[in-house]
């Protein structure tokens, strides 16, 4: 009983990193039909900026630097869309796509050759994210504990959000027509901006647990994740915001499953067993688990 | 209230609208007629904002709007009804009357606004709390005008509004229309369907290929079955025929 409760906060603590990601992904791309190649990139940012933080300021604590990283994954993400991505709004989809691709090769090699980071660089996180409680008789890791918590509530949030506000209402609209939002009168920026900060928030807290887990910087910090995280955005529906939340519980829990089955030796496949199920589900359901089916050239879909 | 003044709108190569001129004054049912194709919607759509004019001017109440963004526009007072599928088919219909009113901070003057449009439109009552996509086409249409009046508007725009419906229908939406005229609306109605915009108009433009090929009162058209085959290729025995 212990090790199952431990392997299902395992699975929901890596899910919900994943979740995180792949809502602020889905939510970007559902409302400006933008494939964000350089999400990844503001978990690098908001490393680095806890580690400059932490060398410059020299906090007593660490406890400061969770906030810092949080906004930092913010500021980066309104500071890409009103450089990188606004300009290219109205182009076609392929141009946006190859702009992420390039920002997220600028940002990289600003941390490699300006920075100079070529090895990890090491960054505290508070004690107790990486201590253990007893409820019981099961031992638990705080921050697995924490993670699953977190993400809860900030999906719950979302939900609200979406739900009972104008600005999550015209987001919800915006996704299948954005014309029609702004013939309400709702500014174009402001939608875009809301879904960009809701992205960055995000991003922001999947990094903080990263950082947590990892206690390191380095320039290709923020690939991996966001890969699974394409991953699970994709199992789920690309562009359905409920579609993210699962396709990423999904593949945090294929992942633990798979660790726990697979015999020693073939272990170290575990992501390829992993991608196999991925491609199995999406053969059976090539729209994902909770998107809809298109038909090429269809924008009301 | 509105003026054009040679408004044109290319799409590459393509000249949608030629050099348009024509006004609405305030108070009036102004209708735009003319075929599939003779770039009605593009005009609006130009007036509005949501594309581009390559050549021209729209002066809204004394204020060139003609490269002000779309939601500035409305916020001036002009808006756009387009046709009844761009509701917003995932919101629900109260969701929806909401959003018409976005732009305004007064909560109790947009409580009494639901509460006219859902007295003046008893059906998007019963509907209130249910997604606006399982509404039929005649109540996606009245909820279409009831989130356009949420915002206001002293100018209204609507593009088609009798598309896709029975006669039935098509008669209370356009009794609806001349019922928000009473109330103060300046209106500019884009139809295909000619004979029921002209017994509400009081003025009419007909389009064809991008220009503008008549102006005039709506009786002078009504009146004139040489008028009527020439620019809209409807006699009085065709209508006669689809009335009957």
């Amino acid at each position: 009983m212990d090790y199952v409760i431990q392997q299902v906060l395992n699975a929901a603590s890596i899910g919900g990193e994943y979740a995180l990601l792949a809502l602020g992904l889905a939510i970007v791309f559902s409302v400006m039909g933008l494939v964000n190649f350089a999400h990844g990139e503001l978990i690098t940012i908001s490393g680095f900026t806890m580690y400059a933080i932490f060398i410059f300021a020299a906090p007593t604590s660490a406890w400061g630097l969770l906030p810092v990283g949080i906004i930092a994954a913010i500021a980066a993400a309104v500071v890409f869309e009103r450089v990188a991505f606004r300009p290219v709004r109205n182009a076609p989809a392929t141009t946006g796509l190859l702009t992420a691709f390039g920002l997220s090769i600028v940002v990289k090699n600003f941390f490699v050759s300006v920075v100079g980071a070529t090895r990890p660089r090491a960054v505290p996180t508070p004690d107790w994210l990486s201590s253990h409680i007893e409820i019981g008789a099961v031992h638990i890791q705080t921050l697995q504990l924490l993670e699953a918590a977190v993400t809860a509530v900030a999906l719950m949030a979302l939900l609200a959000l979406l739900r009972g506000t104008n600005i999550g209402l015209a987001m919800r609209a915006a996704a299948k027509d954005f014309n029609t939002v702004r013939l309400m009168g709702i500014r174009a920026n402001q939608v875009v901006l809301a879904a960009f900060v809701i992205s960055g928030l995000l991003a922001g807290l999947a990094a903080v647990f990263i950082m947590a887990r990892r206690g390191a910087v380095d320039p290709f910090m923020g690939f991996t994740p966001v890969l699974k995280a394409f991953v699970a955005a994709v199992l789920g529906g690309f562009g359905s915001l409920g579609g993210a939340v699962v396709g990423g519980l999904a593949l945090g829990a294929a992942e633990v499953l798979f660790q726990i089955i697979l015999p020693e030796s073939i272990a170290g496949y575990r992501d390829a067993f992993v991608f196999l199920f991925v491609g199995g589900v999406l053969i059976l359901r090539p729209q994902g688990l909770f998107g809809r089916k298109h038909q090429f050239g269809d924008k009301e879909g | 209230m509105l003026v054009i003044d040679q408004l044109s709108v290319s799409y590459g190569a393509i000249k949608a609208v030629r050099e348009v001129s024509l006004r609405v004054e305030k108070g009036e049912i102004v209708a735009l007629l003319g075929p599939n194709g003779a770039g009605k919607t593009s005009l609006i759509s130009a007036i509005i904002g949501l594309v581009p004019a390559s050549g021209g001017r729209v002066v809204l109440d004394g204020v060139d709007i003609t490269r002000r963004r779309t939601e500035d526009i409305v916020r001036l007072g002009a808006t756009v009804t387009p046709e009844g599928r761009h509701i917003f088919a995932d919101l629900s219909v109260g969701q929806n009357l909401r959003l018409g009113a976005a732009t305004r901070r007064d909560r109790d003057g947009i409580a009494a606004d639901t509460e006219r449009m859902l007295a003046m439109f008893p059906i998007l009552r019963e509907r209130f709390a249910s997604r606006a996509q399982t509404l039929s086409g005649g109540e996606q249409q009245q909820l279409a005008i009831a989130r356009s009046m949420m915002s206001r508007p002293k100018l209204l725009m609507l593009d088609e509004p009798s598309l896709g419906l029975a006669p039935k229908l098509v008669e209370q939406i356009f009794g609806l229309i001349t019922e928000l005229r009473t109330q103060g609306l300046t209106l500019l109605v884009v139809e295909q369907n000619a004979y029921d915009a002209l017994a509400m108009a009081d003025r009419a433009y007909i389009m064809n290929s991008g220009r503008l090929q008549f102006s005039g009162r709506s009786e002078e058209l009504l009146a004139s079955d040489d008028l009527m085959e020439l620019y809209l290729g409807t006699g009085t025995g065709v209508h006669a025929g689809a009335a009957s």
